[in-house]
């Protein structure tokens, strides 16, 4: 029996409304008890023996329930250049992520059983974050015909997506949340109308005029995610919209669930804090897909999170080769690096901005995911995995990518001063990072 | 590389600059003016200056307007084009020019079809680096000619009023025209077909015209835009015919405005798409002395990017630098 005491930190567990100093018990890999005094011996605690606990000092700290990332590219197989299911899943540990969902949009398309497995089997051997596989909508990410939902789920798929691409055709679309009430996972859609959006490379408005680049119009997000809404409403399927930008797309969504429609959706760090205004003289560490929006935007989503018509904040971790942003704004790839800022971007201008507390934050960190996606962990309760994160909110640190974990080095925030750190990352009772 | 530049180290685009900046490219150009009307066209200013024109775009005109004001400065030029060098190959932009810089080069001129692609650049290599046109952003020397053309027309440039005609949204000329126009004073309208124009034009401090008729009933002078062919390919616009129709400068239309209008077009012209061949020929038309001044707008910009102090431009063409 091994045991682990997390000793006077504030445990934060929206799961069971706890937001206290206290102690967290952790045996053989689950969540034993929280109280006073289990670090002392003179509290209550279930757990039988503490001789030879290890015992972590969080005092000043937070402890949560271990954050899990429903949105990320880990690269591999495919472009283990840039990324691989270990170095993701190390760089997800040291972002206090205990848990990440991989986008399958890889080469070869994770489409299949197979495919699936493999991707099960390299998060196994990585011994990191625990990397659950999302499978493909359709075969080869086509966007022509269903992929095997069946199988992938028994292989360990929790979600199904073509992200990366939008699913243009809404008949696929229609079938694929129908067919995926089945095996109860949510479809997972990259909202973007493609005539629409086509060549553009960053948000449309002034700065694109300005800047003489092709603009994606809000509406190009707007009307897929309306569409995904209506034909969930026809369904009764769950959809979940990713990456959600624009002011318009939180209105869509508040009126999906007003009536009850099965629709939840997920914004991404880098939406809730920057601005178009980041890609000024070209910055192609700024250049992502859905874009970088107005201010007005940021600010409707930030109310969002806190309204609760967001349901969680993921990533999009999207690591490029170094190589592949150097070059001119409209050639260079769509995307950003986010495991290791997602913590602090979303405590610099979330929580020190006091538009959420820190409860909020875990729930949208790490709670929610797991209720939408089916997902063990995001809760402290007694049995549950012991994935647990355990971060300073205040400590001040500079983002300097070459101490990365992950390959990937692109990221807008390089240089910027951020609020909270993680301190330690702890995996099945594990300490992965600290 | 020469910070004592009163341009900075860089032309790249007009938005940037000052008043009092482009006003002096466009005093600077005046005595270069001169040269080019002697027997023989040189001038010592840049003798031993090498420079590289990186072509990743056809061009007729900007390009020899180019050669031109570099030789007529004795500059050493080489000429790049995309095709048949390592870009081709697939060679990166900055490996080009870093390669190019390894020659040890003084300036680059380049033209690109990306917007921002002569800013990555200048922000990569030490030259100087001068923006032929990059993508739909801008093509400053472009717009100082057109500058210098309806200065030299009207004398000044404060108070005049241009309509720029035609399919703004992905014009290089129009975003130079319009940031040196205001920033001299000039007000400044557009025409074209909405779909043409940009989602957010009401931004920017423009009039802005839904018919050819209204502007030119208030334009002094008309800079007319090329419409480019694949335009109508992409839905933009559903014919030439059309086009030529609604948008079209025919001189009936000038006539009706019952004085004259000066008609300035960068070329290269689609006859009888957005303007007839009465128009372009006709006694207003001020399109070929803006192929003259670019030569002279260039070799301004040149020397004051290479350190030429601008109170030598006047001594610069007797060959004193």
């Amino acid at each position: 029996m091994t045991t682990l005491i997390l000793a006077g930190g504030r445990v934060v567990d929206p799961t069971q409304k706890l937001d206290e100093i206290t102690d967290v018990a952790i045996v053989d890999g689950k969540i034993d008890s929280i109280g006073r005094g289990l670090a002392t011996g003179s509290g209550k605690r279930t757990a039988k023996d503490s001789e030879g606990a290890e015992v972590i000092d969080c005092a000043g700290l937070v402890v949560s329930p271990g954050f899990i990332d429903v949105h990320c590219h880990l690269r591999e197989p495919g472009r283990e250049d840039v990324e691989t299911i270990a170095t993701g899943a190390a760089a997800a540990a040291a972002g206090g992520f205990t848990a990440v969902c991989a986008m399958p949009n890889t080469d070869p398309v994770t489409d299949n059983q197979a495919a699936v497995g493999f991707v099960v089997r390299q998060s196994i051997r990585a011994g990191m974050a625990r990397v659950y596989p999302i499978g493909a909508i359709s075969v080869g990410q086509k966007g022509e015909t269903l992929a095997e939902f069946g199988e992938m789920v028994s292989a360990g798929a929790v979600a199904v997506s073509d992200d990366g691409r939008p699913v243009v055709s809404a008949h696929l679309m229609r079938t694929a949340l129908e067919y995926a009430r089945t095996f109860d996972v949510p479809v997972a859609d990259h909202c973007e109308e493609p005539t629409l959006a086509s060549g553009g490379a960053m948000n449309e408005g002034p700065t694109s005029m300005r800047l003489g680049l092709k603009g994606i119009p809000a509406e190009a997000e707007e009307i897929m995610a309306i569409r995904d809404i209506l034909l969930a409403r026809r369904t009764g399927g769950h959809i979940h919209l990713c990456h959600m930008s624009t002011r318009g797309s939180v209105e869509l969504i508040k009126w999906g669930k007003d009536r009850g429609i099965r629709v939840t959706a997920e914004v991404c760090p880098h939406h809730l804090s920057l601005t178009e205004d980041a890609v000024e003289n070209y910055n192609t560490q700024a250049k992502m897909n859905p874009p970088l929006r107005l201010a007005d935007d940021v600010a409707a989503l930030q109310q969002a999170v806190k309204d609760g018509v967001i349901d969680v904040i993921a990533t999009d971790h999207a690591p490029h080769h170094y190589d592949e942003k150097e070059r001119e704004f409209a050639d260079a790839p769509n995307g950003i690096v986010g495991l290791e800022t997602a913590l602090a971007v979303n405590i610099t201008w979330l929580v020190k901005t006091k538009i959420i507390g820190l409860p909020l934050l875990v729930e949208k960190m790490s709670c929610a995911p797991a209720r939408i996606f089916h997902l063990p962990g995001g809760s402290l309760r007694r049995g549950s995995p012991a994935d647990v994160t355990i971060f300073d909110p205040g400590a001040e640190w500079v983002v300097d990518a070459s101490k990365f974990r992950t390959k990937g080095r692109n990221t807008p925030y390089q240089g910027m001063t951020l609020a909270g750190k993680v301190h330690y990352t702890i995996i099945d009772g594990r300490i992965a990072y600290r | 590389m020469k910070p004592g530049s009163a341009l900075g180290k860089d032309l790249l685009a007009l938005e940037p600059l000052s008043s009092e900046q482009i006003k002096l490219i466009l005093d600077t150009a005046e005595p270069f003016k001169e040269i080019s009307e002697r027997a023989i066209k040189k001038v010592p200013t840049l003798r031993g200056a090498t420079i590289v024109n990186l072509f990743f775009e056809s061009s007729t005109r900007t390009r020899v307007s180019f050669e031109f004001a570099e030789k007529r400065l004795s500059a050493d030029t080489v000429n790049v084009a995309s095709s048949g060098s390592s870009v081709s190959k697939g060679e990166t932009l900055v490996d080009t020019a870093r390669n190019l810089e390894a020659m040890r080069i003084d300036m680059v001129v380049i033209r690109h079809g990306a917007s921002g692609a002569a800013q990555f650049l200048a922000s990569r290599i030490e030259s100087n680096v001068i923006n032929a046109g990059d993508g739909t952003h801008e093509h400053p020397t472009q717009g100082l000619l057109d500058l210098l053309t309806l200065r030299d027309h009207f004398k000044t440039l404060d108070g005049i009023k241009v309509c720029i005609v035609g399919d703004v949204l992905h014009s290089r000329v129009a975003r130079s025209n319009i940031w040196g126009l205001r920033k001299m004073g000039a007000e400044v309208g557009v025409c074209g077909p909405r779909s043409l124009l940009p989602n957010a034009i009401d931004d920017w401090d423009v009039h802005v015209f839904d018919r050819i008729e209204a502007a030119i009933e208030w334009a002094d002078a008309l800079n007319i835009l090329r419409l480019q062919l694949e335009r109508m390919q992409l839905g933009y616009i559903p014919s030439l015919r059309e086009y030529n129709r609604v948008f079209g400068v025919t001189r009936e239309r000038l006539d009706r405005a019952g004085r004259d209008i000066l008609i300035l077009h960068p070329g290269p012209m689609n006859r009888g798409v957005e303007i007839d061949s009465d128009v372009a020929d006709g006694p207003f038309s001020v399109i070929l002395d803006q192929v003259t001044n670019g030569v002279a707008v260039r070799m301004a910009v040149l020397y004051l990017l290479s350190g030429g102090k601008p109170e030598l431009a006047e001594k610069a063409k007797g060959g004193v630098p």
